[in-house]
């Protein structure tokens, strides 16, 4: 098991009722990662919609999950 | 978020060399001033200024809109802000550039977003402030929640969450997959 740090905007934001969060996993990936907080926390947008981020850089879903790393997951965005 | 003085941005520094032309990009959480952002940026070199502004629009996609909420991941948007702002200069031959984008809840008419460029000609002017509206819009993670006169809001670009009506077609949903891609 490893520990994340986790934050989450807007939608996901709302469905986690939390902008952030530690997560103690065994995911190997971000996406795996995604998939168990998904499903925990009801969320509604599929992976393919979101991009993840590793300690405030756009990171890789398939890149292996370090230990304390600093995780965003980033819903379609709409600035402007 | 708090607003951030501009570095190199003091009326002291002189006209000309003396001010940096460093990009600049940042995230304010209080009423823009277009006209004190534009002096920021002027200097003896700009022959020519373009400016974009983003306000809010009382209607959105047929539905009369009452606010906006704007959230960001300040740490990423800092840094791919700047990142637009540094190609923009990159590609088009401007003497400088700035974007201030705003966060919180805004009224109808409130200033979202402000993009100045300043160039010696009006070409490369026009073309870097056209690119860095565009690229900010796809690239920086901001997000947007509309409030509605009638019916709860619903945060833009999200698809359809449960049990609400505000659904895009598929086209547009690859359309705007197909833009993230080419843009990452």
């Amino acid at each position: 098991m490893k520990v994340v740090w986790v934050q989450y905007f807007a939608l996901l934001r709302e469905q986690a009722r939390r902008a952030e969060e530690r997560v103690e996993t065994a995911a190997g990936t971000p996406a795996a990662l995604y998939d168990e907080l998904a499903r925990r926390h009801g969320f509604t947008l599929p992976a393919e919609r979101v991009k993840v981020a590793i300690n405030d850089e756009f990171g890789a879903w398939q890149a292996p999950l370090a230990d304390d790393a600093r995780v965003a997951f980033i819903p379609p965005i709409a600035g402007g | 978020m708090k607003p951030r003085k501009i570095p190199g941005g003091t009326r002291s520094a002189g006209k000309g060399e003396a001010k940096a032309a460093a990009p600049r990009f940042r995230l304010v959480a209080a009423p823009l001033d277009p006209a004190q952002l534009r002096d920021e940026l002027l200097d003896a070199r700009a022959g020519g200024f373009v400016s974009f502004e983003g306000r809010v629009r009382g209607r959105n996609e047929g539905r009369a809109v009452r606010s906006l909420e704007y959230e960001a991941y300040a740490a990423l948007a800092e840094k791919e802000g700047a990142r637009i702002l540094a190609e923009a200069r990159a590609r088009h031959p401007i003497v400088s550039a700035a974007a201030v984008h705003r966060v919180g809840h805004l009224q109808i008419g409130d200033l979202a977003v402000w993009v100045g460029v300043t160039a010696e000609h009006r070409d490369a002017a026009f073309a870097a402030c056209r690119y860095i509206i565009d690229e900010l819009k796809a690239r920086v993670p901001i997000w947007k929640k509309e409030h509605y006169a009638e019916g709860a809001p619903a945060w833009i670009n999200h698809g359809a969450p449960a049990g609400s009506s505000g659904g895009r077609n598929l086209g547009e949903i690859r359309k705007s997959r197909r833009r993230q891609q080419s843009t990452r």
